[in-house]
């Protein structure tokens, strides 16, 4: 959903924050530590910050993270009154590790970081930090003397700020801002007499905080979404810095770094030496700037000497600010990718593990109009034989936009629609919203509004904003009461009409207010003691937090959650899936899907995806059938399309269009125990499911810009036909040595080439890595629930040395049992030797499944004249098997092993 | 396989249908229904996908491509994908779908051949009065159609007369004309020399009134002094009139006399005052200028001022912008003041004499006679054109939806009213107050190419915000009442309204009313 609204101009976006941040230019910071406070617990090292210009003395606290991880916070010595430091990000307090300061002089300190030689040295003037490694550094802080650090302070504060230019405040509010807004004649009337010039009352005065970091040898950074932008960040000098500030957009632009519906302060460097993270964990509004090279910048106190900078070596600088909070940074050391994910994992959580169905395809509209709406679309999936699992209902459903309740005219009976979709084993998806209709005949509303659980307006009346039901409250969502209350609100006892097949999806978590600056909520309103202004890009994923608590509480904690959100922050993966807001039916947007969904991957969302033919204008055929077969390929699949526009429902293009878009989903159906298995080790590791190219390939510097192509797991590589009237695409498939399986024509190609590609309508280029096993239920059938038991097919794709491996996981496909009492088949399957097994990762799990093993396609390989099935108890048996020697395509018929089973199969 | 002691049972693999039996023997080796190879039996229903086409699985989900055969017998045999063996979800009526996956499904064929059959019953009496219905509205189309070219050949025939009688009464007309124009143009002359001689009269004893007025002393002239005294009479407009003015206004005269002052007074008439007048002749006071007043008054009465109504409004809302019109003309007819004839300064011309009068009248009465035959020829040609655009609509092959020509329905929901007006236009109005919007006017029949009467098209209706206009497709079904029955947006200004109507009924087939005895069980 949006809100029809102008967008602001550019330049206010940049507030009077920011200006005053960027006016500080490099230079010597006037930040000196003082050794002499220095305190050194076990884990814990402390030491006192000055600000030689004001005398304000900040508290430097240093950690060394289990997993190679170091914190770095800063904070007022003694603020007049405590900073907001973000709760409920870190899954626990971080485990820490000892440690020891190796050696001092007068001006600096070294202290080891634990193994593998690293070490941080801290020099007191100017005051900065250098992480090294043995003689390499990885990563300078303050090296540019961009610290900053607005101390809180009284009005009547008159003492000696000017002295340093950041600290010269100009008493500009954000009105001098909206006096810039741009409002548009021909809408409809009703917003512009509520739009005025929003004033930011700012009690607490400025309160902005900067650091900057260097990344030596670095070129290529990532991360920080959400920005409709390449997947490698650019050059922010001469430009805006990237925004992160949950903003409902109304039709966003492409390649900008304006602020968008979510936010993720991680910024992830790469290099062929290293992969590191950065993660800046404030949930104020933020921006980003990323310069790149120039050697040199940095300069070294005298105990660095003896290390080597290559003065051409490349470097990346980033510098974070925000509007309030404290700096409070975890740098993640890697030094692969794999290990940067595992610690940011072990910070914020992993992605949550989703049903299976949620996988599967989802058919959205705002808005199915009523109960016969959804009977007919659902009878048309059928009708066209094309698999379906969820079906939503946006706004319109709810009486009034009154959440948790339904339209008595559109929606009289909603379990009898619900047991209509559970009888065709599928599921619906309604909308939540976090604005609650102000409205003393609406029992939601009443009850929040008695428990107190309102935001805050400055006053301390109740915060008010126009959304969609009209005037509208909106819960205080970092109160951990009012968070259960929501939660409550779920079963099934006080959410009347619903049922156990309905999920839900909480849509304008920014918050929206259509009315409020920037169309989010007024800086000053207040959460308890914080204002929004500190806690506001939290607010969403608390939304979601509660919605999946809520979901998780109706079944007495049995069944998985599925919610999806359009806001976010870090560690919002642990509540369900995200989607990349309103795009348009454009082929640019189409192409943006890409490097936006990888760019969530990367920092820990992984279930993400785009609307399916674009939110808003109206999808040409071709586009639509594209978005299909990219979308097919994208973790979380769901078309959805705005209330103006012309239906699209799969078959109302043409026979031809169906067909195609049958062939899409379809393809998404044979893979959902590759997904399956791929959100399983998310969830387990923290592995991204989709992944750049790089992720893979560390050393393959041809990687590190590519997004129009991406791997699923590490063993799929997809390139989706994003241009119009495509003919062909040109593919790079990465691996010196590697080879790559079409999975659609079997075809051999080589690692470490670009592959020109012809394609027709129905072509979707996607290839296996040699060296792999996937699994495959070739038997797609209308939902995914009824494919639970059917067997699998094993594509096997062997790499240059003849072998592969690949991973088989099964469970109840929507419990936690696999969790709670390890109710989970996880098997490893390999092929070496001319030998293919399955063996059991997980010994201690146990799981019966009537899944079976249909069939084996082995890539790559030779005509055997023997195929010998090894059962676990002993017995052995002869299976057929076709060999089709054009392509060395090995088909082995029916070994009909269970799943869950050990076996072997010798080929002679 | 077993037998379940059903006589007619007959063996065959699971999901094969009766005609296909002969391609699926037990004792023999199966080719795929393609031809593609050649498997084992034991390969049919094995649950691995062998043939292409999947026809060796014809009772298993193996193969993507195949087809599953249900006789669900006592209702109708289908085929469903072979997807749906076994998916949990009971697909046939008889449960043979679900024979593994522990749904637990009831044979409900029965239940649903009797429902059918009591809906085939219900629809086809429906079709048959519904077709009875039909042949009367062809019937009475056709009728009304012959009636109606009939008429119209008549009219045609009629309108040939009348061109014919107006043309004669044009030159009736004009021949009486000719003499009226002449009487009253005498008449006029007459009058008109007779009004000189009044005025001419009316001069003279002025100017003798004046003579006299300015003859103050009496001695029978008029002196250049007497004169000076009306300054109103001086030339150059300075205000004065001097001696030479005077004596120039007096022909260069001292003083005249009687005779000669009637050279005078020509020059002095228009600006003279009288002295004792001047209260008798008052200053023309400016009448109303004798036009009639366009009704602009009325407009600020309108009760929606222009502004106010949206672009959209403005469009469809004819019939009620005539509606206003004629309130305006009824409203507007008493407060047009027909300006009465103030100008009395003149006498009212004579009576015509009686010779005059004659002509007039008689011209009068052949202008009467032209101006009605020409209106009587207007009214036909409108007939004529509105009978001759009826007969130009599609009204079905055989002119069954003739009926619905210039009808209205309504159905009324929770929100609106809707109306159809078939060949003419569908509209939506809010139950409770507001305008009403165009849904679409007619545009054409566009059912499927092998019947188009089943679906219309109505085009070009208000225009949606951001969006296209609104259009409605209206899909007609055979009943026997012709009813508005259900309306819908299934997108954004696109509706969809579902209208009975006997005239869609097809004949009903000519067998046996029990279509489901199959033979298969």
């Amino acid at each position: 959903n949006f809100f029809f609204f102008d967008r602001l101009i550019t330049i206010c976006i940049i507030i009077v924050l920011l200006m005053r941040q960027r006016e500080l230019k490099p230079g010597q910071s006037p930040y000196r530590a003082l050794l002499d406070t220095l305190e050194l617990s076990n884990s814990r090292l402390s030491l006192q910050l000055i600000n030689d210009n004001n005398k304000v003395r900040l508290l430097l606290e240093l950690y060394r993270l289990q997993g190679n991880m170091t914190r770095v916070k800063i904070n007022e010595l003694k603020p007049l009154k405590p900073r907001y430091e973000v709760p409920d990000v870190l899954l626990s307090h971080p485990i820490t590790e000892a440690l020891s300061v190796v050696a001092q002089d007068e001006n600096s300190l070294v202290v080891s970081l634990g193994g593998k030689d690293q070490r941080l040295i801290l020099s007191a003037q100017p005051f900065r930090l250098d992480i090294v490694e043995g003689s390499q550094v990885l990563m300078s802080l303050n090296s540019r003397g961009l610290l900053a650090f607005e101390h809180l302070r009284t009005r009547k504060d008159t003492e000696s700020e000017q002295a340093t230019g950041q600290e010269n405040v100009e008493q500009q509010t954000d009105e001098v801002c909206d006096g810039q807004i741009k409002e548009d004649d021909d809408k409809p009337g009703m917003w512009e007499e509520t739009f005025k010039s929003h004033t930011d009352s700012k009690p607490n005065g400025p309160t902005s905080i900067s650091l900057d970091f260097s990344l030596p040898g670095v070129e290529h950074v990532y991360g920080i979404p959400e920005h409709a932008d390449t997947l490698k960040l650019k050059n922010t000098d001469g430009s805006d810095p990237y925004r992160l500030y949950n903003l409902d957009v109304f039709q966003y632009e492409l390649h900008n770094p304006m602020a968008l519906y979510g936010a993720v302060p991680v910024l992830i460097s790469h290099s062929t030496d290293r992969t590191m993270g950065i993660f800046w964990l404030n949930a104020a509004e933020t921006w980003v700037d990323i310069s790149s090279n120039t050697a040199g910048k940095t300069m070294f106190g005298k105990i660095l000497d003896f290390v080597q900078v290559s003065s051409e070596a490349p470097q990346t600088d980033v510098r974070w600010m925000s509007e309030s909070g404290i700096i409070d940074v975890f740098i993640m050391l890697g030094p692969k990718p794999a290990d940067v994910f595992t610690q940011y994992a072990s910070l914020t959580g992993t992605q949550s593990f989703p049903p299976l169905s949620a996988l599967a395809y989802h058919q959205c509209r705002w808005n199915y109009n009523d109960q016969e709406d959804v009977k007919t679309v659902d009878q048309g999936f059928d009708e066209h034989d094309i698999p379906y699992d969820f079906i939503w209902l946006d706004i319109e459903h709810a009486d009034g936009k009154r959440y948790f309740t339904w339209d008595p005219s559109k929606f009289p009976q909603p379990k009898e629609m619900l047991q209509g979709l559970m009888d065709k084993r599928r599921k619906l998806v309604a909308i939540v919203d976090p604005h609650i209709k102000v409205d003393s005949g609406y029992k939601i509303h009443n009850e929040i509004r008695s428990k107190n659980f309102y935001v805050k307006n400055k006053d301390g009346g109740d915060y008010e904003g126009w959304c969609w039901p009209g005037n509208a409250g909106y819960p205080d969502f970092t109160n951990p009461e009012m968070r259960t209350w929501w939660a409550s609100q779920f079963a099934y006892d006080q959410y009347e009409g619903s049922m156990e097949n309905q999920y839900i999806w909480n849509d304008m978590n920014e918050p929206s207010v259509f009315n409020g600056p920037e169309v989010t909520m007024h800086k000053d309103a207040l959460h308890g003691v914080w204002e929004h202004r500190d806690v506001h890009n939290l607010y969403g994923l608390y939304v979601q937090k509660a919605t999946a608590d809520g979901l998780i509480q109706r079944s007495e904690g049995v069944q998985r959650p599925f919610v999806l959100t359009r806001a976010f922050f870090a560690g919002s993966q642990r509540y369900g899936a995200v989607w990349t807001g309103d795009n348009a039916a454009e082929w640019g947007h189409l192409k943006i899907s890409i490097p936006m969904c990888l760019s969530l991957g990367l920092v820990g969302i992984s279930f993400c995806g785009a609307d399916v033919g674009g939110f808003f204008k109206h999808p040409s055929a071709e586009l639509l059938v594209r978005w299909y077969q990219a979308g097919a390929y994208q973790p979380f699949f769901r078309a959805h399309a705005h209330i103006d526009t012309p239906r699209r429902e799969p078959w109302l293009f043409g026979p031809e269009n169906t067909a195609l878009i049958r062939e899409a989903i379809r393809q998404r159906y044979a893979l959902l125990p590759y997904w399956y298995q791929l959100f399983y080790n998310a969830h387990r590791t923290g592995q991204p499911v989709m992944r750049p190219l790089w992720v893979e390939y560390p050393d393959d510097f041809a990687t590190f810009s590519i997004e129009d192509e991406y791997l699923i797991g590490k063993d799929l590589l997809v390139h989706p036909v994003t241009d119009e009237g495509a003919t062909g695409v040109t593919a790079y498939l990465p691996g010196k040595g590697e080879v790559w399986y079409d999975v659609h024509t079997f075809q051999k190609h080589d690692g470490d080439q670009s592959l020109y590609i012809p394609v027709t309508m129905s072509s979707i280029p996607v290839f296996q890595r040699g060296g792999s096993i996937i699994c495959r239920k070739d038997r797609v059938r209308r939902s995914s629930s009824c494919m639970e038991n059917d067997p699998y097919t094993l594509y096997v794709a062997l790499g240059s040395q003849g072998s592969a491996e690949g991973e088989l996981y099964i469970d109840d496909f929507h419990t936690f049992s696999f969790e709670e009492a390890k109710q989970f088949v996880h098997r490893r399957l390999s092929f070496s030797a001319n030998t293919l097994s399955s063996r059991n990762l997980a010994p201690d799990s146990q799981f019966s499944t009537a899944s079976w093993i249909e069939k084996i396609v082995i890539f790559g390989g030779s005509q055997p004249s023997s195929a010998t099935l090894k059962s676990a108890d002993g017995t052995e048996s002869a299976l057929e098997f076709e060999f089709d020697s054009t392509l060395a395509v090995l088909t082995l018929r029916k070994p009909g092993v269970n799943a869950a089973a050990d076996w072997t199969i010798v080929l002679r | 396989l077993m037998f379940l002691g059903t006589p007619v049972e007959i063996q065959r693999p699971r999901g094969v249908p009766l005609t296909k039996k002969q391609f699926y023997e037990e004792s023999k080796p199966f080719t795929c229904l393609d031809g593609s190879r050649t498997i084992p039996f034991d390969r049919v229903n094995d649950d691995y996908c062998d043939c292409k086409d999947g026809s060796d699985e014809p009772g298993t989900a193996a193969c993507p491509n195949g087809s599953f055969h249900c006789t669900n017998a006592g209702y109708r045999p289908m085929f469903i994908p072979s997807s749906r063996i076994n998916d949990g979800i009971c697909d046939c009526c008889d449960t043979t779908d679900e024979y593994n996956s522990g749904a637990k499904c009831e044979n409900t064929c029965k239940e649903l051949g009797r429902k059918e059959r009591e809906v085939l019953q219900k629809m086809a009496e429906i079709t048959k009065e519904g077709f009875l219905l039909k042949q009367q509205l062809i019937e009475e189309a056709k009728k009304g159609q012959q009636e109606k070219q009939s008429k119209v050949t008549d009219m045609q025939e009629n309108k040939k007369q009348l061109d014919e009688k107006v043309e004669a009464l044009r030159t009736v007309k004009e021949t009486a004309e000719q003499p009226e124009k002449e009487a009253k143009e005498r008449h006029l002359k007459a009058w008109e020399e007779q009004k000189a001689a009044i005025r001419l009269e009316k001069d003279k004893a002025k100017m003798a009134e004046t003579f006299l007025e300015l003859d103050d002393n009496e001695d029978g002239f008029v002196s250049v002094s007497e004169l000076q005294s009306h300054a109103e009479l001086d030339p150059d407009a300075d205000g004065t009139l001097t001696e030479i003015e005077a004596q120039g206004l007096m022909g260069g005269a001292e003083q005249v006399d009687t005779s000669t002052f009637e050279s005078v007074w020509p020059k002095i008439k228009d600006k003279y005052h009288s002295e004792v007048s001047r209260e008798e002749e008052p200053a023309p006071v400016e009448t109303p200028p004798d036009e009639v007043k366009e009704p602009v008054v009325d407009n600020d009465s309108e009760p929606y001022p222009e502004d106010d109504i949206s672009e959209e409004e403005d469009e469809d809302d004819e019939d009620e912008d005539d509606y206003h019109e004629d309130d305006d003309k009824v409203s507007a007819q008493p407060t047009i003041k027909t300006p009465e004839k103030t100008h009395e300064d003149e006498e009212a011309m004579p009576p015509y004499d009686a010779d005059t009068q004659a002509l007039i009248d008689a011209a009068q009465k052949a202008r009467d006679d032209f101006e009605e035959a020409e209106k009587a020829l207007r009214e036909m040609d409108d007939q004529i054109r509105n009978i001759e655009k009826e007969l130009s609509f599609d009204f079905g092959p055989d002119a069954e939806f003739t009926y619905l020509y210039s009808q209205c329905y309504e159905l009324t929901t929770s929100e609106y009213i809707y109306r159809l007006c078939p060949f003419n236009r569908v509209s939506q109005k809010p139950k409770y107050g507001g305008s009403e919007t165009n849904l679409g006017t007619w545009g054409s029949w566009s059912g499927p190419e092998n019947n188009k009467y089943l679906l219309m098209k109505y085009e070009q209706g208000t225009g949606c915000w951001q969006g296209p206009n609104r259009s409605t497709t209206v899909k007609l079904t055979c009943g026997k009442e012709t009813v508005v029955t259900s309306t819908s947006e299934p997108s954004r200004c696109e509706y969809l309204m579902e209208f009975t109507t006997p005239a869609v009924c097809q004949e009903p087939a000519n067998i046996d009313p029990s279509p489901h005895d199959h033979v298969e069980l």
